[in-house]
């Protein structure tokens, strides 16, 4: 079902793979900016949505997209809170360098 | 598929989960409508509310499958939304009258409270890879925003924004496994995917979904390698929060933790034990050596919480009907010694503020003597000495581990106990036998009730709750196997 121009399910999960490994190292190797971190996470949520729609056309049943869009909702509720979250993180401290997210260790 | 969705009636197995939704939307509204100066009145309506909601869950025991096979109500289920529902109307108990000094006297911490025991409910009743990530979002989100309530604290904000980024991210871990799972089997339904695998016969691929799911679900209940959020947000989270935290979230991200690798991964038993078996040595080892060096009394309680995990992941470990049931009874007792030692840290206040560290405590023992009763009683508890509650949970835990053979695990786990006794007790030896040094305040009355209950509860476990907890654990473990 997903055959045209030779394009199959494989060449889909690589990409999902690759986009959920972008996502995860671009939070844990990335060393500037707390905005970054939040493309991060979409793109790992991207990533997963990726992969459901695939399997759901090769499966050829439509629950994998019922999912999807349910990530989708999911998302936009978990970039606004994130969001909210660093816009009262950066009045208290005037920053949203990663470096200085640092006052908790021990 | 026919929807099973007909009258009123048919939804009885999840009334407790609309009550609450209704209610939480109620006050919410009468939250903005009213006014915005009336948290404490809302608190104790979400109290009542929650307390509702215990009393349908007994007043309509009613098992079955929902919303075309996304909801269960079952008898493990239903053990756990009592532990959820009790752990998060004490965390509100709590915060009643610190409220005010820790920030917390706004009306929407009671409601996102509410709305994240929603969540949990519908995780611990979630048989459906769907709702059990829109259960754990729901809750999740919530616990973000309450993590970082106390807006101008640029330490509750930090722990929030680290909650929410390690949290996001185990959740793009569990959603990938996920895809993975539903790729690889066709199912999403939880008891539909074990049929898929024992037909399939375990492909790498759903090995690796598996893998990942458990890596995401494995953050929510911080066990270790997936802890490093858990002491930051509970020392930066206001005390009456990381109490909500360490109690209900767990339980609920442990339930998951269970329905999914007993249900839906029965068949690669083997396979989900060595990562069972892992997550538990490598939580109880780190927990009882880091917490070593903690000063700060609300970062040593994350240690040991992320240890208490440990021992629980034990009972799992063993991949029997017995040791779901010793986890079902460590959760139940950990939830009741939490709520107590955060009633006593709470109540612990001098004219600088609140304690925070453990040389504050020296002396307690001469000027309060009560709360420094309840603290040891629960430190000895958090040690597993009998006849105590804590004794009792990590026998059942271990005594199914050595069923199953897991000699190795079990020896690690006793050794490791022994090893965090040495900090339970120095907090025990600055309480009794350091000089005071500071005036302590009187305890708040609920404080001390809580605190008074839990510490009765612990002592005599063994003539009163001990054996109706373990009938009920019992049965809740049957309905999964």
């Amino acid at each position: 079902m997903l055959a045209a121009a030779g394009i199959g399910l494989g060449h889909y999960l690589t990409v999902g793979a690759i986009l959920f490994t972008l996502g995860v190292f671009g939070i844990f190797l990335n060393r500037k900016n707390i905005i970054i971190i939040l493309m991060s996470v979409e793109l790992i949520l991207l990533s997963v949505n990726i992969n459901f729609v695939a399997f759901s056309a090769q499966l050829g049943d439509l629950v994998g997209q019922v999912f999807a869009l349910l990530i989708l909702t999911v998302a936009a509720a978990e970039a606004a809170i994130g969001l909210a979250i660093l816009v009262v993180f950066y009045r208290n401290r005037g920053t949203i360098a990663v470096e200085d997210v640092n006052s908790l260790k021990g | 598929m026919t929807s099973d969705i007909v009258s009123f009636a048919s939804l009885a197995p999840a009334w407790p989960e609309l009550v609450l939704a209704v209610g939480a939307i109620v006050l919410l509204l009468a939250g903005v409508i009213w006014s915005r100066e009336r948290s404490t009145a809302i608190a104790f309506l979400a109290i009542v509310l929650l307390v509702a909601v215990i009393a349908v869950a007994i007043w309509q025991p009613a098992e079955g499958v929902l919303f075309n096979g996304a909801f269960i109500s079952d008898g493990f289920s239903r053990y756990m939304k009592f532990l959820v529902l009790g752990g998060s109307a004490f965390a509100l108990i709590l915060s009643t009258s610190t409220a005010k000094p820790m920030g917390l006297d706004k009306f929407e911490y009671s409601i996102l409270v509410l709305l994240a025991t929603l969540g949990m409910m519908v995780m611990v009743s979630a048989n459906d890879l769907m709702s059990l990530y829109v259960g754990l979002e729901l809750q999740s989100l919530a616990l973000y925003v309450v993590a970082a309530l106390k807006r101008e604290d640029p330490k509750a904000t930090e722990a929030g924004l680290k909650y929410f980024v390690l949290g996001a991210l185990s959740s793009g871990m569990l959603l990938y496994g996920a895809s993975l799972v539903y790729g690889f089997t066709g199912m999403t339904q939880l008891d539909r995917i074990v049929g898929a695998i024992a037909l399939d016969n375990r492909s790498i691929g759903l090995i690796f979904g598996m893998v990942f799911l458990l890596a995401g679900i494995a953050f929510k209940i911080s066990a270790v390698p997936f802890h490093m959020w858990t002491p930051d947000v509970y020392e930066g989270a206001p005390t009456p929060v990381t109490g909500f935290f360490a109690a209900a979230p767990k339980v609920a991200a442990m339930a998951l933790f269970i329905r999914v690798v007993t249900v839906s991964f029965g068949p690669v038993t083997h396979d989900w034990q060595q990562i069972v078996i892992f997550l538990s040595i490598a939580s109880m080892v780190l927990a009882a050596f880091a917490a070593i060096g903690q000063n700060n009394l609300k970062r040593l309680l994350a240690y040991s919480s992320i240890g208490h995990v440990g021992f629980a992941l034990v009972g799992l470990s063993a991949g029997t009907a017995v040791g779901v049931e010793g986890v079902a009874v460590y959760m139940a007792i950990y939830v009741a010694m939490t709520i107590g030692i955060f009633a006593a840290v709470l109540s612990l206040k001098t004219k600088d503020g609140f304690v925070e560290t453990i040389p504050q405590l020296a002396g307690l023992a001469q000027k309060r003597p009560f709360i420094a009763a309840m603290i040891a009683i629960i430190m000895f508890s958090f040690i597993g000495l009998p006849p105590l509650a804590g004794f009792f949970a990590k026998w059942q835990v271990f005594l199914a581990a050595v069923d199953a053979h897991l000699f190795v695990l079990a020896v690690i786990g006793v050794l490791a106990s022994a090893v965090s006794a040495f900090y339970y007790l120095r907090i025990i030896k600055v309480m009794y036998f350091d000089e005071p040094k500071e005036e302590f305040a009187v305890a708040p009355a609920e404080l001390t009730a809580v605190m008074g209950l839990s510490g009765f509860l612990i002592v005599t476990y063994f003539v009163t709750v001990g054996s109706p907890l373990y009938a009920a654990a019992h049965s809740a473990a049957g309905s999964l196997f």
